[in-house]
């Protein structure tokens, strides 16, 4: 049954993009392979979900950026990565996080700013980091990230680990300039990074199209480069599972830095202010018809998946949002030892004698 | 001992660290094939190699962004910017990322690196080659600063910050770079946040950093002439800031005047005189008083430079005045 992503695709593609510009990536995606892409676009969808109504609830305070709609790439790398490889994410990062393993109770508790949190409740939505997964940080302010990801893959590429590093980001971020300066610096050193643009077609409230001089905003300016100009189908989590593992291993292999668009759509607003009403109906109709994990389960049961394998998926996490979220409630704020704690690496915060 | 230039203390303690350390790296514009546009690390890349010792583009945030990467991932990098000026087009990195990320992650990741950077004026730059930014990476918590105005200190320094497990921003005086000292032979490792009383004195006690330290104590043995004994106290470092050894001073001698390079507002001496003012108060005898730059932007004339930057006379006739009021 195992499947590449042209097969059984009856479905026409992602809205206003023409197939022949997509990325054909070769290689088959194996069964258990995609069970597990399925399992981890559920759990972040559920997550968010969950992560929303809580928002409701006034639970999760100050913001939070959901990745509602655009769990494919997430979820691809989750499954391509090594274990050992790093990620980079960005305030939109809780999908990327729980992609690597990091537990969900950790990611809920630092959401509500409880003690379980896996930041102690010190870093929030925006911050998410768990390294023993390999998530090197969650960075808020865009484009940083794609300098300190370059850093890693250095550091890697020096030590002779076979490492990668791979740092996810919005289609805003091609438009500053740490992402050229890393995307050249990169190239230069032939690192082992992969930089992932999401193009939501939003820089926050405003049509990227609109702000930027190229149709493409990471694609077309991978020539610049040097680089192989690759737009993906960033809904199809084939294409983008098997377009991961074409790159990471092209960066592992010393092959240097890849530079992936993965189209697809945000369902909701930027951040939880935000109704996203500045979206055209149509074109959000159009997005809601190719949602990924819609499109991926119509296409295992077409492969011979059974309904009743993919509803089981579906109820556990159901389940580990639950617990998750119980675990999360039932923890303590964090204590007062813990504000003055962490400013440096012995743990202290002593500025003076 | 051996009399060094403060700028080959340079080239002599970056080649002590990487010497002793593989995992010591080099990155900067101009740095490797140039050896700096200061000179200041002639002969390191022809010593440690293109893999230790590596020339950047001129890509601000991509070095420091580099720098804070392998700092989180196992090495221990050196990160040059050229002039402390440049800083303001990469400090996110330094702000907002190297700075928080221990304390944000609850301690999960640590940044043993360095950025050194030439800092200060004197030389006739004009105002974005000549800053003296130390203040405003004393007002970030997470850094330490650290300000060398020997050649002796510019070793023991270094290796203290590149051997601290939390990053050190590491400000080079360009006006000092052709100054020479004594520097003993061997390796040499000194200790972060430990001012250094200079010159003992009675009177009046004079605390200043970098190229204002030469300035002090030349002022000092004018003062001295003039019947003041004033105790000169070189800062050394910011963060983590040496409060005891300078309390100390300022019990004894009742009066403080700090000589800053940097503009008026919110200097490093700012912080200083308040930390005197709750925790000495009773022990002065009578205002602290600070000598800076005027809070302008640095001219470039070397007329107009000059009477910007805290002079010797300008010292001297500042605490004279003072002592006699």
């Amino acid at each position: 049954m195992s499947a590449s992503p042209d097969d059984a695709t009856s479905l026409s593609g992602p809205p206003g993009i023409d197939p022949a510009a997509l990325h054909r990536p070769g290689g088959s995606v194996d069964d258990t392979t995609q069970l597990a892409l399925f399992r981890q676009m559920v759990r972040m969808r559920k997550f968010e979900t969950r992560a929303y109504d809580l928002f409701m609830e006034n639970l999760v305070k100050g913001t939070s950026h959901l990745s509602l709609g655009q769990e494919a790439i997430a979820a691809a790398f989750g499954e391509a990565m090594d274990e050992n490889d790093y990620t980079f994410a960005t305030y939109r990062g809780h999908a990327h996080t729980l992609a690597r393993g990091t537990s969900m109770t950790g990611v809920m508790g630092e959401l509500l700013g409880r003690s379980c949190g896996v930041l102690a409740g010190k870093g929030g939505s925006m911050h998410l980091t768990d390294v023993r997964h390999g998530v090197m940080g969650s960075y808020a302010i865009v484009g940083a990230h794609l300098t300190i990801a370059l850093g890693a893959a250095w550091s890697a590429q020096y030590r002779g680990d076979p490492r990668v590093a791979v740092a996810f980001f919005g289609d805003g971020t091609t438009n500053i300039g740490a992402f050229h300066e890393s995307l050249n610096l990169a190239a230069v050193w032939n690192l082992p990074v992969v930089f992932v643009c999401e193009n939501n077609l939003y820089m926050e409230y405003t049509p990227i199209g609109s702000v930027t001089s190229v149709a493409n905003p990471a694609a077309d300016r991978a020539s610049a480069y040097g680089l192989e100009s690759i737009l993906v189908d960033g809904n199809d989590a084939d294409a983008m599972y098997l377009t991961a593992r074409e790159c990471i291993e092209r960066a592992r292999s010393g092959g240097g830095p890849s530079l992936i668009e993965a189209r697809t759509y945000r369902s909701g607003g930027h951040s939880r202010a935000d109704p996203g009403t500045y979206k055209p109906p149509d074109e959000a109709a159009a997005w809601a018809a190719y949602d990924p994990i819609s499109i991926y389960r119509a296409r295992l049961v077409g492969r011979g998946v059974s309904e009743a394998a993919l509803d089981a998926i579906e109820e556990t996490a159901d389940g580990d949002v639950e617990t998750a979220t119980r675990e999360a409630k039932a923890s303590p704020p964090p204590g007062p030892e813990t504000l003055m704690s962490n400013v440096w690496s012995d743990g202290g915060s002593s500025w003076r004698n | 001992m051996a009399e060094l230039t403060y700028r080959s203390a340079v080239a002599r303690a970056i080649t002590q660290e990487m010497e002793r350390d593989p995992n010591v790296v080099f990155l900067g514009e101009d740095v490797a094939g140039a050896g700096g546009v200061f000179k200041a690390t002639v002969g390191l890349l022809e010593r440690f190699g293109p893999e230790r010792v590596r020339d950047t583009p001129i890509s601000e945030q991509a070095i420091l962004g580099a720098a804070m990467g392998a700092a989180m991932t196992g090495l221990r990098p050196i990160a040059e910017i050229m002039f402390a000026d440049f800083f303001a087009v990469c400090w996110d990195l330094v702000a907002n990322q190297i700075a928080k990320s221990s304390y944000m992650t609850a301690g999960q990741v640590s940044f043993p690196l360095v950025i050194r950077s030439g800092n200060g004026g004197g030389l006739r730059f004009g105002a974005q080659h000549s800053q003296s930014v130390e203040s405003w990476a004393m007002a970030i918590p997470g850094l330490k600063v650290v300000a060398p105005s020997t050649p002796a200190d510019v070793i023991g320094l270094f290796a203290a910050a590149v051997r601290d497990p939390d990053p050190v921003l590491f400000f080079e005086h360009k006006g000092l770079y052709a100054t020479k000292g004594e520097v003993p032979d061997g390796e040499l490792v000194d200790t972060l946040g430990s001012a250094r009383v200079l010159k003992p004195g009675g009177d009046a006690t004079i605390v200043a950093l970098a190229a204002m330290v030469p300035r002090a104590l030349e002022a000092a043995v004018i003062l001295a002439e003039r019947g003041i004994d004033a105790a000169v106290v070189d800062v050394r470092s910011l963060v983590p800031l040496d409060t005891r050894t300078i309390l100390g001073e300022v019990s004894v001698t009742g009066r403080l005047f700090t000589v800053e390079e940097n503009p008026r507002l919110c200097g490093w001496g700012a912080e200083l005189v308040s930390i005197v003012a709750e925790e000495c108060f009773n022990d002065l005898d009578g205002p602290p008083l600070r000598i800076t730059t005027p809070h302008i932007p640095l001219p470039s004339a070397d007329a107009l430079e000059d009477m910007a930057i805290p002079s010797v006379e300008r010292i001297v006739t500042t605490i004279e005045r003072a002592m006699q009021s």
